[in-house]
């Protein structure tokens, strides 16, 4: 079941049970006053009424006690429209009895008991919303043992209710000391008062006029009740005389109790509410400052929130914040004044040489208002000044102005450089998530890069069948500056070429871009080796800038020839493996590096060789970050160790050889990081099946 | 890391390179010999006993001074290297377009050969 239907319900009851309260009430009057026996049990109406309690107790535990909605002056609203309710009701049936004027019906005794009932009722029903009111108030900032403390009273007032029914409560020493518990219990929760200290200005009124009309419905009541109950006193007793009934003596004496507590805490909050307020705002200020950056806003709105905040904070008359721009003019935001004299101000300082903080160069809070007594025609009297850091570095200042002279204090200038740091903060976090987007930008884009250049180096490399080739590069950054590359540049030449970009990363990559370029369409005219680099070294003067240089080897494979042309230009020499000698050797001879010599001299620095060919033969090219690597020690990899390795496994298949270098190499490096570019290229020559064909 | 000691001997000046040369310490060798070349020298010697390593980015500081230096005429003169630091300057082919000696003596003596 709902709250709703459950109020409804308990609404229901009390009803019921006040109708069965009228009803057997008159007739207990009615026997007494004819001197019968009543039909019914006495203790009915004390019992009904003590049903109504409970009921009506319930119904604003479901109305009011579990309403989230309510705030505190919507409670004293509450409690006030209930009152309000009542009394019109109450007024009502007084109209109705003056309206009857003193017929016999208005002096009869049913009619006044009845009347008095509705007015009993009403009154508990005002008494008991005011109650779970209280509660709520009293229980606002809860502690365990206020709750305890709480619970206690309510079983204690609920012993006091039944008291009445109930022989054992009703013993002299009992009671006593339950209204003892009562009246202490009352006083110590009615010191909790702390809800008062949340109330605004305005809501501080409201809530004192709220009580104060309050105060006045509880009084017409008891007055209502009390003559009411004392005009049916005169003829008979055996009524439900309500002041009997201490239940409804302790429930009023609570309400007032903790009403006019409340009154007069509000009543001497009054003065110090502002700043209640303004310590409250200020700590608003302070969330929205530090919040601007989850809430995706700018710079400027931190700017923005920074000098309205600290303007209301301070009852500053007029403000600006400077922020030192981008370029040498410095950006103004005002408030309540104009750029003209603000600026003039500024200059009015400088002039007369104020070390202050309106100079972009100085870091500390200052109070120049004495300074700004000496410069006519403003109306400023006060002026304070604050800087804006962001990573240690000012960015800007913030200028306080007032009308008023000594109109800061050291709090003010507390709270605002507070605010100003909070502002850098901000800005600071601003920066950072740019900063952080922006390479997040840049990864994507290096990623791309890397793709793109993983795409030139050849997925396939040209195999003819005399011999069998492996390649490999592995990159030390994102994007390399190795290449390796294969052509079949006629049916019986093939053209291979390996390549290493001076410098590693950005720069390395694009250059390796244009000397695959470079190899595809000087390889497909079938070059003489030499003429290929000089061509190579043309096209790439003004391509490389200064203090770089590519080096390579190029090489022809001339399967009609069995031999190898090629032509080296700066690269690391080949490891050339003889099989008819069983020799592993490099093969040294001369040549310059591309873009080496820019000038048409570089044919002289460059050479053609030549070198037969024959099954067994292995050739080994690799790259200079093989060479290079290095261990722990800072010892190279080295090429004696290149051509230990390759020994190795001289009978073993390219793509073996090459997994054995790299195995080799990593473990000799012992990490996974490497340093610089590694490639190879391992070429196997073998038996031709069908040279024949082959050469046509 | 690098450290360059410079000292000037018979109007010629001595850089005396110490340490290892790769990408980040090529710009301080750039930036010495730029010092010197500018300060006026013609004749520069660089004394490479102490030096233990070089990438290809400070080959190429050497390399791209060398067209500078051919239209300046001005002679720099290597000397001193260990065989592996030579062997990296004989793989790029700058050993042939570089003026590279032994030792100070020898040095000297081709400085004298073409000044001649």
């Amino acid at each position: 079941m709902n709250t709703k239907t459950l109020a409804r319900l308990t609404f229901l009851g009390a009803a019921i049970s006040w109708l069965v309260l009228v009803f057997s009430d008159v007739t207990v009057l009615f026997s007494d006053l004819k001197g019968l026996t009543p039909d019914i049990p006495i203790w009915l109406p004390p019992l009904m009424l003590d049903l109504y309690v409970v009921s009506i107790y319930y119904y604003y535990k479901f109305k009011i006690e579990r309403d989230e909605g309510l705030n505190f002056t919507d409670l004293l609203w509450r409690v006030f429209a209930t009152g309000l309710i009542a009394t019109v009701l109450s007024l009502a049936l007084r109209l109705l009895d003056f309206l009857l004027g003193s017929t016999m019906l208005s002096s009869n005794i049913f009619f006044i008991d009845v009347q008095y009932l509705a007015n009993l009722g009403l009154l508990i029903s005002f008494l008991l919303a005011a109650f779970s009111a209280w509660k709520r108030l009293i229980l606002y900032q809860k502690s365990k043992w206020l709750i305890r403390g709480w619970t206690l009273f309510e079983i204690a007032l609920m012993i006091v209710l039944l008291s009445d029914n109930i022989k054992l409560f009703q013993q002299e020493w009992f009671l006593t000391s339950v209204s003892i518990l009562i009246g202490l219990l009352a006083l110590v929760l009615s010191a909790n008062m702390k809800w008062v200290a949340y109330l605004n200005f305005r809501q501080k009124w409201t809530s004192l006029l709220l009580l104060l009309l309050s105060f006045f419905y509880l009084g017409y009541f008891f007055y209502t009740t009390n003559r009411l109950s004392d005009t049916i006193a005169l003829q008979s007793s055996s009524f439900l005389e309500f002041r009997g009934h201490i239940f409804n003596i302790y429930l009023f004496s609570f309400i007032m109790l903790y009403s006019i507590f409340s009154f007069l805490v509000i009543l001497f909050n009054l003065p110090t509410s502002s700043v209640f307020e303004q310590k409250l705002e200020e700590v608003v200020n302070f969330q929205r400052i530090s919040q601007s950056v989850q809430t995706e806003q700018n710079e400027e709105s931190v700017y923005e929130i920074l000098l309205e905040s600290s303007v209301s904070s301070v009852f500053a008359d007029a403000a600006w914040l400077e922020i030192k721009g981008e370029h040498e003019q410095n950006r103004l935001q005002t408030h309540h004044i104009s750029e003209v004299e603000a600026r003039k101000i500024q200059e009015h300082l400088n002039g007369r040489n104020v070390k202050g903080i309106l100079e972009q160069s100085s870091d500390r809070t200052r109070n120049l208002s004495a300074h700004l007594s000496s410069l006519r025609g403003t109306r400023f009297r006060s002026l304070m000044a604050f800087p804006v850091h962001v990573k240690g570095e000012k960015i800007g200042t913030l200028a306080l102005l007032k009308e008023l002279p000594e109109g800061f204090n050291k709090e003010m200038a507390q709270i605002v450089s507070a605010f100003a740091n909070q502002a850098g903060i901000s800005i600071e976090n601003f920066r950072l998530l740019k900063e952080a987007i922006q390479n997040e930008r840049y990864k994507e884009e290096l990623k791309i890069a890397k793709t793109v250049q993983k795409s030139l180096l050849p997925t396939h490399l040209e195999s003819a069948n005399d011999f069998d080739i492996a390649a490999f590069s592995e990159s030390a950054d994102e994007v390399g500056g190795d290449y390796y590359d294969t052509l079949r540049i006629t049916d019986s030449q093939v053209g291979l070429i390996i390549a290493d970009v001076s410098g590693k990363g950005t720069t390395a990559a694009f250059h390796m871009s244009q000397m695959k370029g470079i190899f595809h369409s000087l390889a497909q005219q079938a070059l003489d080796p030499k003429e290929f680099m000089v061509r190579a070294n043309q096209a790439l003067r003004y391509c490389l800038e200064r203090g770089s240089f590519i080096s390579a080897t190029y090489f022809v494979v001339d399967a009609e020839a069995r031999r190898i042309y090629y032509s080296r230009a700066g690269h690391c020499p080949v490891l050339y493996y003889r099989a008819q000698e069983n020799g592993l050797e490099y093969i040294t001879d001369k040549g310059a590096a591309l873009g080496m010599v820019k000038g048409k001299d570089f044919c002289n620095y460059v050479e053609t060789n030549s070198i037969p060919y024959h099954p067994g033969d292995i050739m080994v090219l690799y790259t200079d970050g093989i060479t290079e690597a290095k261990n722990q020690k800072g010892e190279e990899f080295g090429s004696k160790r290149l051509k230990q390795t390759i020994q190795e496994v001289l009978e073993q298949s390219p793509r073996e050889m090459q997994n054995h270098l790299i195995r080799n190499l990593y473990a000799y490096t012992g990490t996974e990081e490497i340093d610089d570019d590694y490639t190879t290229m391992i070429v196997k020559f073998k038996h031709a099946r069908t040279i024949e064909n082959q050469t046509r | 890391m690098v450290h360059i000691k410079r000292l000037q001997e018979d109007g010629a000046d001595i850089l005396a390179i110490v340490g290892e040369i790769d990408a980040s310490s090529s710009i301080e060798l750039d930036l010495t010999i730029a010092k010197s070349v500018g300060e006026g020298f013609t004749r520069i010697f660089v004394d490479c006993s102490s030096l233990e390593y070089i990438s290809s980015a400070g080959l190429g500081v050497f390399m791209s001074y060398i067209e500078e230096f051919r239209d300046k005429s001005i002679i720099m003169i290597l000397y001193g290297m260990k065989e592996k630091v030579h062997n990296t300057f004989q793989i790029l082919g700058l050993a042939d377009l570089l003026h590279i000696r032994a030792n100070k003596q020898e040095a000297k003596q081709l400085l004298h050969e073409l000044s001649a």
